[in-house]
Protein backbone atom coordinates (compact mmCIF):
# COMPACT_ATOMS: atom_id res chain seq x y z
CA UNK A 1 0.00 0.00 0.00
CA UNK A 2 1.22 3.74 -0.97
CA UNK A 3 1.04 6.69 0.06
CA UNK A 4 -0.80 7.56 -3.16
CA UNK A 5 -3.32 4.41 -2.59
CA UNK A 6 -4.01 5.61 1.01
CA UNK A 7 -4.80 9.31 -0.14
CA UNK A 8 -6.97 8.00 -3.01
CA UNK A 9 -9.29 6.25 -0.60
CA UNK A 10 -9.55 8.99 1.86
CA UNK A 11 -10.51 11.40 -1.19
CA UNK A 12 -12.72 9.08 -2.58
CA UNK A 13 -14.88 8.97 0.99
CA UNK A 14 -14.43 12.43 1.96
CA UNK A 15 -13.29 14.99 -1.16
CA UNK A 16 -12.38 18.32 -0.83
CA UNK A 17 -12.78 18.06 2.81
CA UNK A 18 -9.27 16.71 3.32
CA UNK A 19 -6.65 19.72 2.78
CA UNK A 20 -3.19 19.81 2.84
CA UNK A 21 -1.81 16.96 1.13
CA UNK A 22 1.66 16.47 1.60
CA UNK A 23 4.99 14.09 1.97
CA UNK A 24 7.57 15.61 4.48
CA UNK A 25 10.68 12.67 4.68
CA UNK A 26 7.94 10.39 2.65
CA UNK A 27 5.21 10.61 5.82
CA UNK A 28 1.52 11.11 4.18
CA UNK A 29 -0.03 13.96 5.54
CA UNK A 30 -3.02 15.83 5.89
CA UNK A 31 -6.00 17.81 7.44
CA UNK A 32 -9.48 18.38 8.02
CA UNK A 33 -12.17 20.38 9.57
CA UNK A 34 -12.04 19.62 13.53
CA UNK A 35 -15.67 18.97 13.08
CA UNK A 36 -14.58 16.26 10.88
CA UNK A 37 -11.76 14.57 13.00
CA UNK A 38 -13.58 11.48 14.40
CA UNK A 39 -14.85 10.68 11.30
CA UNK A 40 -11.50 10.36 9.76
CA UNK A 41 -10.18 8.48 12.55
CA UNK A 42 -12.79 6.35 12.61
CA UNK A 43 -12.53 5.46 9.01
CA UNK A 44 -9.18 5.13 9.12
CA UNK A 45 -9.28 2.12 11.31
CA UNK A 46 -12.49 0.36 10.04
CA UNK A 47 -11.34 0.27 6.67
CA UNK A 48 -10.28 -3.21 5.94
CA UNK A 49 -7.62 -1.87 4.04
CA UNK A 50 -6.07 0.93 5.61
CA UNK A 51 -6.43 -0.37 8.98
CA UNK A 52 -4.79 2.54 10.88
CA UNK A 53 -5.81 0.79 14.34
CA UNK A 54 -2.54 1.79 16.48
CA UNK A 55 -2.82 5.91 17.68
CA UNK A 56 1.32 6.51 17.90
CA UNK A 57 0.81 9.85 19.86
CA UNK A 58 -1.20 13.50 20.00
CA UNK A 59 0.32 16.72 20.28
CA UNK A 60 -0.57 19.64 19.27
CA UNK A 61 1.32 23.04 18.13
CA UNK A 62 0.88 26.65 18.24
CA UNK A 63 0.71 28.94 15.73
CA UNK A 64 0.36 32.67 16.80
CA UNK A 65 0.34 33.99 13.54
CA UNK A 66 -2.12 31.84 12.38
CA UNK A 67 -5.49 33.90 12.91
CA UNK A 68 -8.40 32.14 13.49
CA UNK A 69 -6.36 28.78 13.92
CA UNK A 70 -4.14 28.81 16.01
CA UNK A 71 -4.06 25.68 17.82
CA UNK A 72 -3.02 22.28 15.79
CA UNK A 73 -3.79 19.08 17.02
CA UNK A 74 -1.95 16.57 15.12
CA UNK A 75 -2.89 12.38 15.39
CA UNK A 76 -0.31 10.32 14.48
CA UNK A 77 -1.62 6.42 12.96
CA UNK A 78 0.14 3.48 12.33
CA UNK A 79 -1.18 0.60 10.44
CA UNK A 80 0.83 -2.42 12.33
CA UNK A 81 0.09 -4.64 9.56
CA UNK A 82 1.61 -2.95 7.10
CA UNK A 83 4.10 -1.05 9.07
CA UNK A 84 2.41 2.30 7.53
CA UNK A 85 2.47 5.86 9.60
CA UNK A 86 0.63 8.43 8.30
CA UNK A 87 -0.05 12.31 10.76
CA UNK A 88 -3.21 13.84 10.10
CA UNK A 89 -3.89 17.63 11.77
CA UNK A 90 -6.91 19.82 12.99
CA UNK A 91 -6.94 23.05 13.45
CA UNK A 92 -8.84 25.39 15.74
CA UNK A 93 -9.25 28.69 17.21
CA UNK A 94 -7.23 29.09 20.09
CA UNK A 95 -10.27 30.99 22.19
CA UNK A 96 -12.64 28.16 21.87
CA UNK A 97 -10.09 25.23 21.40
CA UNK A 98 -12.85 22.61 21.21
CA UNK A 99 -12.19 19.22 19.93
CA UNK A 100 -14.01 15.82 19.68
CA UNK A 101 -12.31 13.63 22.43
CA UNK A 102 -11.25 9.87 20.31
CA UNK A 103 -11.18 8.39 23.81
CA UNK A 104 -13.92 6.02 22.21
CA UNK A 105 -12.04 5.09 19.28
CA UNK A 106 -8.36 4.41 20.90
CA UNK A 107 -8.39 3.99 24.68
CA UNK A 108 -4.84 4.87 24.24
CA UNK A 109 -5.88 8.31 23.16
CA UNK A 110 -6.96 9.02 27.52
CA UNK A 111 -3.54 10.06 28.46
CA UNK A 112 -2.59 11.83 25.52
CA UNK A 113 -5.72 14.11 25.44
CA UNK A 114 -4.96 14.99 28.90
CA UNK A 115 -1.09 15.56 28.01
CA UNK A 116 -2.29 17.85 25.28
CA UNK A 117 -4.86 19.47 27.28
CA UNK A 118 -2.48 20.07 29.80
CA UNK A 119 0.50 21.95 27.89
CA UNK A 120 -1.88 23.78 25.29
CA UNK A 121 -4.87 23.44 26.35
CA UNK A 122 -7.20 22.12 23.90
CA UNK A 123 -10.92 21.08 25.29
CA UNK A 124 -11.26 17.51 23.81
CA UNK A 125 -15.14 17.17 23.82
CA UNK A 126 -15.96 13.61 25.51
CA UNK A 127 -12.75 12.82 27.17
CA UNK A 128 -13.70 11.15 30.23
CA UNK A 129 -10.95 12.29 33.00
CA UNK A 130 -9.68 15.44 31.44
CA UNK A 131 -7.70 16.93 34.14
CA UNK A 132 -3.84 17.84 34.26
CA UNK A 133 -1.42 14.46 34.14
CA UNK A 134 2.37 15.87 34.36
CA UNK A 135 2.26 19.54 35.48
CA UNK A 136 1.22 20.36 39.01
CA UNK A 137 -2.53 20.92 39.45
CA UNK A 138 -2.78 24.38 40.27
CA UNK A 139 -1.08 25.81 37.56
CA UNK A 140 -3.62 28.13 35.63
CA UNK A 141 -2.02 28.55 32.13
CA UNK A 142 -0.89 26.23 29.66
CA UNK A 143 2.84 26.17 29.52
CA UNK A 144 3.80 25.39 26.16
CA UNK A 145 1.45 27.79 24.35
CA UNK A 146 3.93 30.29 22.74
CA UNK A 147 2.45 33.02 25.03
CA UNK A 148 4.80 32.68 27.78
CA UNK A 149 8.01 33.88 28.83
CA UNK A 150 10.66 30.85 28.72
CA UNK A 151 12.21 31.61 32.27
CA UNK A 152 10.20 31.35 35.33
CA UNK A 153 9.01 35.01 35.91
CA UNK A 154 8.58 34.69 39.70
CA UNK A 155 12.53 34.81 40.37
CA UNK A 156 13.79 37.03 41.32
CA UNK A 157 17.31 36.31 42.34
CA UNK A 158 18.73 35.75 39.04
CA UNK A 159 20.36 38.59 37.84
CA UNK A 160 19.31 39.19 33.81
CA UNK A 161 22.79 40.58 32.62
CA UNK A 162 24.33 37.13 33.72
CA UNK A 163 22.17 35.29 31.73
CA UNK A 164 22.35 37.77 28.19
CA UNK A 165 19.12 39.28 28.54
CA UNK A 166 20.04 43.00 28.51
CA UNK A 167 19.64 45.22 31.65
CA UNK A 168 15.90 45.99 32.53
CA UNK A 169 15.47 48.64 34.95
CA UNK A 170 13.92 46.71 37.32
CA UNK A 171 16.53 44.32 38.21
CA UNK A 172 18.88 46.91 38.68
CA UNK A 173 19.15 46.18 42.53
CA UNK A 174 20.91 43.12 41.78
CA UNK B 1 50.65 -7.32 58.36
CA UNK B 2 50.25 -7.56 54.70
CA UNK B 3 50.77 -10.64 52.15
CA UNK B 4 54.51 -10.62 51.53
CA UNK B 5 55.08 -9.54 48.32
CA UNK B 6 57.75 -7.76 46.34
CA UNK B 7 56.12 -4.50 46.33
CA UNK B 8 54.39 -4.73 49.82
CA UNK B 9 56.71 -5.44 52.27
CA UNK B 10 57.12 -2.40 54.61
CA UNK B 11 55.25 -2.43 57.22
CA UNK B 12 54.02 1.20 58.47
CA UNK B 13 52.24 2.23 61.30
CA UNK B 14 48.82 4.48 61.35
CA UNK B 15 49.16 7.38 62.95
CA UNK B 16 46.28 7.44 64.45
CA UNK B 17 45.85 3.92 64.94
CA UNK B 18 42.14 4.63 66.48
CA UNK B 19 40.30 7.60 65.24
CA UNK B 20 38.58 9.48 68.65
CA UNK B 21 37.67 12.82 68.53
CA UNK B 22 38.76 15.76 70.64
CA UNK B 23 36.98 15.76 74.22
CA UNK B 24 34.97 18.86 74.30
CA UNK B 25 36.29 22.08 76.67
CA UNK B 26 36.03 21.44 80.51
CA UNK B 27 37.48 20.77 84.03
CA UNK B 28 39.20 17.27 84.32
CA UNK B 29 40.48 15.66 88.15
CA UNK B 30 40.81 12.20 89.09
CA UNK B 31 37.93 10.76 87.88
CA UNK B 32 35.72 13.02 86.74
CA UNK B 33 35.00 15.04 83.97
CA UNK B 34 32.94 18.21 83.54
CA UNK B 35 31.46 20.26 80.89
CA UNK B 36 28.57 21.75 79.73
CA UNK B 37 25.50 19.38 78.24
CA UNK B 38 25.53 21.27 74.95
CA UNK B 39 28.94 20.25 73.84
CA UNK B 40 28.68 16.37 74.83
CA UNK B 41 25.19 16.25 73.25
CA UNK B 42 26.73 18.27 70.16
CA UNK B 43 29.53 15.65 69.75
CA UNK B 44 27.20 12.53 70.34
CA UNK B 45 25.11 13.98 67.32
CA UNK B 46 27.72 15.86 64.81
CA UNK B 47 29.66 11.98 64.98
CA UNK B 48 26.59 10.13 64.40
CA UNK B 49 24.45 12.00 61.84
CA UNK B 50 22.23 9.88 59.80
CA UNK B 51 21.31 11.21 55.98
CA UNK B 52 18.52 10.18 54.56
CA UNK B 53 19.63 10.85 50.64
CA UNK B 54 16.58 12.45 48.44
CA UNK B 55 18.51 11.91 45.26
CA UNK B 56 16.80 12.43 42.22
CA UNK B 57 19.07 13.15 39.15
CA UNK B 58 22.94 13.06 38.57
CA UNK B 59 23.68 14.25 41.64
CA UNK B 60 22.31 11.04 43.26
CA UNK B 61 25.30 9.62 41.19
CA UNK B 62 28.18 11.84 42.70
CA UNK B 63 26.19 10.85 46.22
CA UNK B 64 26.99 7.35 45.44
CA UNK B 65 31.18 7.67 44.85
CA UNK B 66 30.28 9.33 47.91
CA UNK B 67 28.63 6.88 49.91
CA UNK B 68 31.93 4.62 48.83
CA UNK B 69 35.41 3.19 49.67
CA UNK B 70 37.19 5.58 47.74
CA UNK B 71 34.98 9.06 49.61
CA UNK B 72 33.72 7.39 52.18
CA UNK B 73 31.10 9.35 54.28
CA UNK B 74 31.06 6.29 56.66
CA UNK B 75 34.23 8.25 58.05
CA UNK B 76 31.84 11.13 59.81
CA UNK B 77 29.66 8.37 61.48
CA UNK B 78 27.38 8.83 58.52
CA UNK B 79 27.55 5.20 57.67
CA UNK B 80 24.28 4.83 58.39
CA UNK B 81 21.93 6.10 55.38
CA UNK B 82 18.48 5.71 56.33
CA UNK B 83 15.80 5.46 54.05
CA UNK B 84 13.21 6.26 56.92
CA UNK B 85 12.81 9.93 57.52
CA UNK B 86 11.57 9.37 61.18
CA UNK B 87 15.27 8.22 61.71
CA UNK B 88 17.25 10.57 60.19
CA UNK B 89 18.62 13.58 61.34
CA UNK B 90 19.98 15.13 57.95
CA UNK B 91 17.89 15.39 54.66
CA UNK B 92 20.06 15.64 51.75
CA UNK B 93 18.16 16.84 48.52
CA UNK B 94 20.15 15.75 45.58
CA UNK B 95 18.82 16.79 42.32
CA UNK B 96 16.11 18.91 40.67
CA UNK B 97 12.94 19.27 41.95
CA UNK B 98 10.36 19.41 40.15
CA UNK B 99 7.34 21.54 41.39
CA UNK B 100 5.13 18.73 41.32
CA UNK B 101 7.87 16.79 43.54
CA UNK B 102 8.03 19.57 45.82
CA UNK B 103 5.15 18.35 48.65
CA UNK B 104 6.86 15.42 48.23
CA UNK B 105 9.92 16.72 49.72
CA UNK B 106 7.92 18.61 51.84
CA UNK B 107 6.63 16.06 53.17
CA UNK B 108 9.38 13.86 53.85
CA UNK B 109 11.24 16.49 55.85
CA UNK B 110 8.08 17.06 57.85
CA UNK B 111 8.27 13.71 58.84
CA UNK B 112 11.60 13.77 60.06
CA UNK B 113 12.01 14.30 63.73
CA UNK B 114 13.85 17.65 65.14
CA UNK B 115 16.41 18.00 65.51
CA UNK B 116 16.35 17.79 61.82
CA UNK B 117 19.40 19.47 59.48
CA UNK B 118 19.47 20.22 55.23
CA UNK B 119 21.45 19.94 52.48
CA UNK B 120 20.97 20.81 49.13
CA UNK B 121 23.19 19.52 46.88
CA UNK B 122 24.10 20.68 43.76
CA UNK B 123 22.59 24.32 41.67
CA UNK B 124 19.34 22.76 40.92
CA UNK B 125 18.39 22.01 44.82
CA UNK B 126 19.91 25.05 45.60
CA UNK B 127 18.77 27.46 43.01
CA UNK B 128 16.86 25.71 40.43
CA UNK B 129 19.94 25.56 38.30
CA UNK B 130 19.69 25.71 34.76
CA UNK B 131 16.16 25.05 34.77
CA UNK B 132 15.01 28.39 35.09
CA UNK B 133 11.59 27.03 33.71
CA UNK B 134 7.80 26.33 34.63
CA UNK B 135 8.04 22.93 35.96
CA UNK B 136 11.13 23.00 38.08
CA UNK B 137 11.25 24.10 41.40
CA UNK B 138 13.52 26.83 41.79
CA UNK B 139 15.63 26.33 45.04
CA UNK B 140 14.30 23.77 47.60
CA UNK B 141 14.23 26.83 50.29
CA UNK B 142 11.49 27.92 48.43
CA UNK B 143 10.04 24.69 50.48
CA UNK B 144 11.74 23.64 53.42
CA UNK B 145 14.69 25.69 55.00
CA UNK B 146 17.98 24.70 54.60
CA UNK B 147 21.31 24.76 56.64
CA UNK B 148 23.90 24.07 54.25
CA UNK B 149 24.29 24.45 50.05
CA UNK B 150 26.67 22.87 48.11
CA UNK B 151 26.60 24.50 45.06
CA UNK B 152 28.64 22.93 41.74
CA UNK B 153 26.94 20.99 38.71
CA UNK B 154 27.35 18.56 39.95
CA UNK B 155 29.73 19.19 42.97
CA UNK B 156 32.26 17.16 43.68
CA UNK B 157 32.03 14.34 46.49
CA UNK B 158 35.21 16.83 48.09
CA UNK B 159 32.92 19.82 47.78
CA UNK B 160 29.60 17.55 49.59
CA UNK B 161 32.32 16.22 52.03
CA UNK B 162 33.14 20.12 52.95
CA UNK B 163 29.49 20.77 52.79
CA UNK B 164 28.88 17.93 55.22
CA UNK B 165 31.46 19.33 57.60
CA UNK B 166 29.93 22.19 57.74
CA UNK B 167 26.74 20.96 58.87
CA UNK B 168 28.99 18.91 61.42
CA UNK B 169 30.30 22.11 62.92
CA UNK B 170 26.71 23.02 62.80
CA UNK B 171 25.01 20.39 64.52
CA UNK B 172 28.09 20.26 67.43
CA UNK B 173 27.50 23.98 68.06
CA UNK B 174 23.98 24.29 68.15
CA UNK B 175 22.41 25.54 71.48
CA UNK B 176 20.41 22.65 72.92
CA UNK B 177 17.37 25.36 72.99
CA UNK B 178 17.64 26.62 69.28
CA UNK B 179 14.50 24.83 68.38
CA UNK B 180 12.42 26.41 71.25
CA UNK B 181 13.50 29.47 70.18
CA UNK B 182 10.81 32.59 69.07
CA UNK B 183 13.24 33.06 65.84
CA UNK B 184 13.26 29.20 64.91
CA UNK B 185 9.58 29.21 65.23
CA UNK B 186 9.06 32.31 62.99
CA UNK B 187 11.48 30.60 60.37
CA UNK B 188 9.05 27.41 60.34
CA UNK B 189 5.92 29.38 60.45
CA UNK B 190 7.40 31.46 57.25
CA UNK B 191 7.48 27.95 55.66
CA UNK B 192 4.16 27.06 56.81
CA UNK B 193 5.06 24.19 58.92
CA UNK B 194 4.00 24.65 62.42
Amino acid sequence: MTNQQIQQKLTGKFGEQLTSWEEPYGMLTFSSSKDLNLKVLQFLYDDPELKFQFLTDITAVHYPANLGNELAVVYHLHNLVENIRIRFKVFTDIKMPDVFSATALYSSANWMERETYDFYGVNFVGHPNLKRILNVDDMDYFPMRKEYPLEDQSRIDKDDEMFGRGNPPNLAHN
Amino acid sequence: MPRPVQYNVNVKAMENPIGLVEAPEGAAGQGFFATKLSDVVGLARKNSIWPLPFATSCCGIEFMALMGAHYDLARFGSERVSFSPRQCDLLMVMGTIAKKMAPVVKQVYLQMAEPRWVLAMGACACSGGIFDSYPVLQGIDQIIPVDVYVPGCPPRPEAVLDGFMKVQELVGKEDLRRRNTEQYKNLLESYGIQ
